[in-house]
């Protein structure tokens, strides 16, 4: 049955109170929680608006699927919870140190591993509560999985990096621990890899991962017990460590040392490889590919975009430079409506998407 | 009634010579595509809820992008509201035409582009119908998921517009997960391509605010859909129930015991016995509810998940349990499911049908609740619904011929729906608000949310020419219908903000 946990660290009024003391003076505010993610985008000269302390778990129903928590609350303590009742975030999202948070989280949008075999992050949020622009409190979408009553608003949060709102709180779809899971590793160069899984992908198979760290295919498979049998039989390879899928998400994985400039090319996973530099590794199933290069970031981004999909400077040698694939001019004009929109006075992490937004 | 625009509360435009009107439009399109007589419009004065009628003063029916985004320009221009349509087979008046408006029809956009096996994705129109992509996917091994009971008809561009769900959503998602990129034309005159092949896309995430947006904000020529393979094996089961409660007590347990099957249906006693006689899908008669659970996976996967189901279901108190034999059989199950709503009429001449959805946890005392509102109305209700996602589909059963009938059937839908919102639901699931939901979107929301809607749409459409009068209340009619209980005259937040 559903319980109230942790009501005792409710911050919304004070958080409430500086958005409405900034809006009034267009003072601008740079939205944190737990700190791990200040890389991601570009920096926000404002004044801090802390939400670390607005934490805790406000209802966990485990026979309901559903979690809803402050944004300040850390993913650990979210994740420790769930695994407890043999659940977990289905988005897995990355983590970036311990101090990461559910709002940090969903504001960044990042999602992990599985984002191509479950979904995004936003296909795992059923409801937030915001601060908008104003300092008002407004919650959109809910606790159910099934709601269509006015705009999407609640998903629109998830990877607006905090443009849109101040996320104070989030229900979540969460997920139960698939009963089997295994993982393999093939001998398959990068090109040879992209397209055996592209055939692979073709069949109902229990993939839950696949990474390829530029020598060698990874795959995790998650599901039922016949299932995952029946994929390692038809797939071969030699088994490798779960705990490798871990480290991934931990992003202990040399590559990720925070060593810039480090891109991140988001593309349908059948096109062959741009050129655009040295291509270090490729994740979702060949959707997600990183690479290191020192070629002018519109060179990076044309090739993106011929590519069908958009690039994106993960890690920047020089902060301010531009983070995110330009948007076409009716498309950014419209973000700057829908800003305004939410943010009139425009004090919520202005210039973290974009210098416009 | 919600089919009358009431200038106090809805919407309203300065009124455009209707000559002028013919005559842009004929500008614009061929002679077959402009529909202007009465007799010629009389299709299109409603959707499913044709207890709403009303006629526009035009039917456009565009056969490509440039001729949509020609028709958006006249009603720019002109300041006419535009209503899109894609089948007609909505729910909620979401294309009840706005008076002396333009309807626009996708029925001559109804090209398949593209299917793409190896990038499991097809591009289509969005006059396409949603069975007509599995059907075209199916030789190679894939369908689309979102499997709305109107399937048959339903296009994938009012899927979109609704965000439409279906049986198979518990394990499958619903429109928003199933679609990749869209081609948008806005009201303002701009073409904007949203989404991509690609997992994601930079800025915000247009796709998710456009899915369900109901027509509000532009209007989608092209959309590419994700493209799922079918499953190796599909079980499916039949559980009989003594009662509602226990039925209900089963669904909740199944979803808490990890299960996740690609569908769970649930019809109480009135629903079943209707569907039987007009379907013959073998229903045990003297069952008070059934499950219909569709458990699909490798075969042996199927079979565990199929007797986990069974197990728990007889520990909720099931006293029958059948699997499906054949795919016959299997097809027959759903067939009865299916074919429950017209079966109503063996009732009642008329039938409304409330979309509710609620945390399963609340299914027992909901349904209980439910049947409470309905003896205090009057009016029967029969149960047949989405039991898995806790997506209720009450049929309020009703003679219109009967005054004040329909009235009274309103007033309990709505009491039905203020009950899903207070015990944490919402008052739509999947129908969409529509037009017939305006109301109750006063309950659900505050005032500064709906002025965030509000600002949203103005975002796109600052002249509030698309849909107008549709999913999203103006403050006014919230004070004067709905529970928000603000009225008219008093200051509202954002005096700024356009309302519509």
């Amino acid at each position: 049955m559903a319980a109230v946990l942790e009501a005792d660290t409710d911050l919304t009024e004070a958080l409430a109170e500086q958005v409405r003391s900034a809006a009034e003076v267009r003072r601008p505010l740079r939205i944190v929680g737990g700190g791990t993610k200040a890389f991601y985008g570009r920096p926000v000269d404002g004044a801090p608006l802390e939400l670390a302390g607005h934490r805790g778990i406000v209802m966990h129903d485990p026979s309901e699927l559903v979690l809803i928590a402050r944004a300040g609350t850390p993913l650990a303590h979210i994740e420790a919870r769930l695994a407890e009742h043999g659940q977990m975030l289905g988005f897995e999202p990355p983590l970036f140190g311990s101090a990461g948070t559910l709002g940090g989280a969903v504001a960044a949008g990042l999602a992990g591993q599985r984002r191509p075999f479950v979904g995004a992050v936003r296909d795992f949020v059923l409801g937030v509560k915001i601060l908008d622009g104003r300092g008002q409190a407004l919650r959109f979408g809910g606790q159910v999985f099934k709601n269509v009553a006015g705009f999407d608003a609640f998903r629109l949060m998830a990877g607006a990096l905090g443009g849109l709102g101040v996320i104070l709180e989030v229900s979540l779809r969460v997920t139960p621990r698939p009963p089997r899971e295994a993982a393999i590793v093939l001998d398959l160069a990068p090109e040879p890899a992209r397209a055996w899984l592209s055939e692979a992908l073709r069949r109902p198979c229990p993939v839950s991962g696949a990474y390829h760290d530029g020598t060698r295919l990874h795959l995790r498979l998650s599901g039922g017990e016949a299932g995952v049998a029946a994929a390692l039989a038809q797939f071969g390879g030699q088994t490798g460590p779960l705990a490798f899928w871990d480290d991934l998400r931990q992003r202990s994985h040399p590559m990720f040392a925070p060593d810039a400039p480090l891109w991140r090319l988001s593309l349908p996973r059948t096109v062959p490889p741009p050129d655009v530099g040295d291509l270090v590794a490729w994740d979702w199933a060949g959707a997600q590919r990183w690479v290191r290069s020192d070629r002018p970031a519109e060179a990076i981004r044309r090739a993106a975009a011929e590519a069908g999909g958009h690039a994106t400077l993960f890690r920047a040698a020089t902060p301010a430079d531009l983070r995110f694939q330009p948007l076409a001019p009716a498309v950014l004009a419209l973000h700057q409506r829908l800003k305004a929109a939410l943010d009139p006075a425009g004090v919520l992490n202005p210039g973290r998407m974009y210098p416009e937004l | 009634m919600l089919d009358r625009f009431d200038p106090d509360v809805d919407p309203t435009f300065p009124p455009v010579d209707p000559r002028r009107l013919a005559a842009a439009l004929g500008a614009v399109l061929p002679p077959d595509r402009l529909i202007l007589t009465t007799e010629g419009m009389r299709p299109y004065e409603a959707d499913a809820l044709a207890a709403y009628r009303s006629l526009p003063g035009a039917v456009a029916l565009p056969a490509d992008a440039s001729e949509v985004r020609a028709v958006l320009r006249v009603c720019r221009e002109l300041g006419v509201p535009l209503v899109p349509r894609g089948a007609g087979t909505g729910l909620s008046g979401g294309a009840l035409p706005y008076p002396g408006g333009v309807l626009m029809s996708f029925g001559k956009l109804s090209r398949i582009l593209a299917i793409d096996p190896v990038t499991r994705t097809a591009r289509v129109q969005p006059g396409v119908r949603n069975l007509a992509i599995s059907e075209a996917a199916q030789p190679h091994g894939l369908f689309y998921a979102p499997d709305p009971s109107s399937q048959l008809a339903c296009s994938i561009g009012g899927n979109v517009a609704e965000n439409a769900g279906g049986v198979h959503c518990l394990k499958y998602g619903l429109t928003v997960h199933n679609i990749l990129a869209l081609q948008v034309e806005t009201i303002t005159g701009e073409t904007l391509h949203i989404g991509s092949e690609a997992l994601d896309a930079p800025g915000f995430d247009l796709m998710a605010l456009m899915t369900g947006s109901e027509g509000l904000l532009g209007v989608v020529t092209e959309i590419t859909v994700r493209l799922t393979p079918i499953p190796a094996e599909i079980r499916t089961l039949l559980a009989a129930f003594p009662s509602t409660r226990s039925a209900a007590q089963a669904v909740a347990d199944i979803i808490a015991g990890g299960v996740t099957p690609a569908g769970l249906e649930m019809m109480d006693g009135l629903a079943l016995r209707a569907a039987e006689a007009y379907a013959h899908a073998g229903y045990p008669l003297d069952a008070e509810a059934i499950l219909i659970c569709e458990c699909d996976g490798e075969g042996a996967d199927a079979d565990d998940e199929t007797a986990r189901v069974a197990e728990i279901c007889r520990a909720a108190g099931a006293v029958q349990i059948h699997q499906a034999k054949d795919e016959g059989e299997r097809a027959r199950l759903w067939a009865g499911r299916k074919g429950a709503f017209p079966a109503m009429g063996r009732y009642a001449p008329d039938y409304y049908c409330i979309d509710g959805t609620i945390p399963r946890r609340c299914l027992p005392d909901v349904l209980t609740g439910i049947g409470d509102l309905a003896r205090a109305h009057g009016l029967a209700v029969a149960n047949v619904f989405h039991a898995g996602d806790g997506n209720l589909h009450p049929l309020i059963l009703y003679d219109a011929g009967k005054p004040g009938e329909l009235a009274t059937a309103e007033t309990l839908g709505g009491a039905i729906l203020e009950l899903c919102v207070s015990v944490g639901g919402t008052i739509t699931g999947e129908h969409g608000v529509g037009r017939e939901k305006l109301n109750q979107m006063c309950v659900q929301f505050t005032a500064a949310e709906l002025a965030a809607f509000a600002a949203i749409k103005a975002a796109f459409d600052p002249a509030g020419l698309l849909n107008p009068g549709k999913n999203i209340p103006s403050l006014p009619r919230c004070a004067e219908f709905g529970g928000l209980h603000v009225h008219r005259g008093q200051v509202m937040p954002h005096a700024d903000l356009p309302r519509f």
